[in-house]
């Protein structure tokens, strides 16, 4: 297979690389480009701990092909904190102890942050329908579910 | 395996029809990214529709809707237009997945990956709508409750694309909806899925009907039928019975996991009546 040129934006910066074909998205960002905060958990688009914003959409970057990102911008959980000054999302899931292993946390962060750039003042049952595609085996959601409410009320103020 | 991003829907046609190899279409890629994961597809080209600007768009004109095969569910709830004018279609898409898979799972691979269990497909049928298929030979259209022939397969022949859906515009008192029975609240595969769409006079006495059946055929189903049983009345119990039961005589389901032949048939008669009345009350502005 001859590999695809990719010129693309990630949290801003012009990045380029080669790709397979039949590469995901999730895979040229981990693999080509070092950004392996995006996590696999299963590959087909099920757990949400892929999640990435695509030109101002959340998607699971295991089900966008890599050669796909030529030409769009793509925000990754990298982008979230300003240099060593965590996001409000990441700094409220540290205190609601919105994670244990932490595999799902990417995803949930990327997912919540989509959100409340769209909403900012999500109920309950917003979050947690907006939250579905992302699955978490260790927190039970309800500290998640908080972190993003408190989230919210504090960046509204 | 090659990727090809045409920009014309000419140039994708000529790819696809020059392809002696295994040729698949990508637009939103939920289903075909995992049949690749999965080892179920192996193709030897992807055509990426996406940057087919023309595909990417929903265009509304006196004349209907077209909906560029490229559109992902999502954008179907952000068009407030399509959204009061077809509000059952739309609910139908939005019900397929997470917010990620609206973000790009597209109305028209929903048709083109043929499930008997498709969520749109039922919704599109009861709403009368067209797909424009484009081919190296110009293009046709084709009625929706005629384009999936069995599951997994359609009328698309090698080197053809839907380019669009279309649906009619609206006249008043007018409206539609889709309800599917699932086991959970949220995302699933429809055991039993209904649409249902009606258009009445002033008065409310029902004018035209249309009713589309999924999950419980080899193929979603127009029920003429039960919609038939609908025109001429103001939704009375009888005109509810004669439409579930026409709805019931039509099903041919499978036995599986998820629903028993009886259950899916039962629920199918249980859901034309709920989404009838639904549509219903839409058409008289009730909610
Ligand atoms: S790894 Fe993409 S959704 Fe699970
Ligand atoms: S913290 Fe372990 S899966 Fe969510």
């Amino acid at each position: 297979m001859s590999k695809i040129h990719v010129n693309a934006t990630v949290n801003g910066d012009a990045v380029e690389y080669l790709c397979e074909p039949d590469e995901s998205l999730l895979d040229s960002l981990r693999d080509r480009l070092g950004l392996t905060g995006s996590k696999e958990g299963c590959g087909t688009g099920d757990c949400g701990a892929c999640s990435v914003v695509l030109d101002g959409r959340l998607v699971c970057s295991c089900l966008v092909l890599g050669a796909e990102a030529d030409g769009r911008a793509i925000e990754t959980i990298e982008g979230l904190a300003d240099g060593d000054e965590l996001h409000p999302l990441q700094q409220k899931f540290l205190e609601h102890a919105a994670l244990q292993c932490g595999i799902c946390t990417p995803g949930f962060l990327v997912a919540a942050k989509a959100l409340l750039d769209k909403n900012p003042d999500p109920d309950e049952t917003e979050i947690r329908y907006w939250l579905a595609g992302n699955l978490c085996r260790c927190t039970g959601y309800d500290k998640i579910v908080r972190a993003v409410m408190d989230t919210a009320e504090e960046m509204r103020r | 395996m090659r990727y090809l991003a045409p920009a014309s829907v000419g140039e994708a046609v000529s790819a696809l029809a020059a392809e002696p190899g295994l040729s698949r279409i990508l637009a939103g890629g939920t289903d075909l990214l995992v049949q690749m994961k999965t080892g179920l597809a192996e193709p030897d080209l992807i055509v990426d529709i996406k940057k087919i600007s023309d595909l990417t768009e929903i265009r509304c004109d006196g004349s209907g809707f077209r909906i560029g095969a490229a559109v992902c569910g999502a954008q179907l709830a952000e068009h407030g237009e399509l959204a009061s004018a077809w509000p059952g279609v739309v609910e139908s898409v939005n019900l397929i997945g997470s917010t990620q898979i609206q973000g790009r799972a597209t109305p028209a691979g929903n048709l083109c990956n043929a499930s008997p269990a498709a969520d749109s497909v039922p919704a599109l049928i009861a709403a009368a709508a067209v797909a424009t298929v484009a081919g190296t030979g110009g293009t046709r259209e084709v009625a929706v409750e005629d384009f999936v022939t069995s599951p997994g397969r359609s009328v698309l022949e090698n080197g053809e694309i839907v380019v669009s859906l279309n649906l009619p515009a609206r006249p008043e008192n007018a409206s539609d909806a889709y309800e599917r029975f699932i086991p959970r609240t949220e995302m699933d595969i429809a055991v039993v899925g209904v649409g249902v769409s009606v258009e009445t006079d002033s008065d409310g006495r029902i004018t035209a009907a249309r009713v589309g059946l999924g999950a419980v055929a080899p193929t979603p189903l127009l029920v003429e039928d039960a919609g038939r049983a609908l025109v001429g009345t103001k939704l009375d119990d009888e005109a509810l019975e004669k439409c579930a039961a026409a709805a019931m005589e039509a099903c041919s389901p499978i036995n599986d996991k998820r629903g028993t032949i009886d259950f899916r048939i039962k629920v199918a008669g249980a859901l034309a009546k709920r989404v009838a009345a639904r549509a219903y009350r839409r058409a008289r502005g009730e909610q």
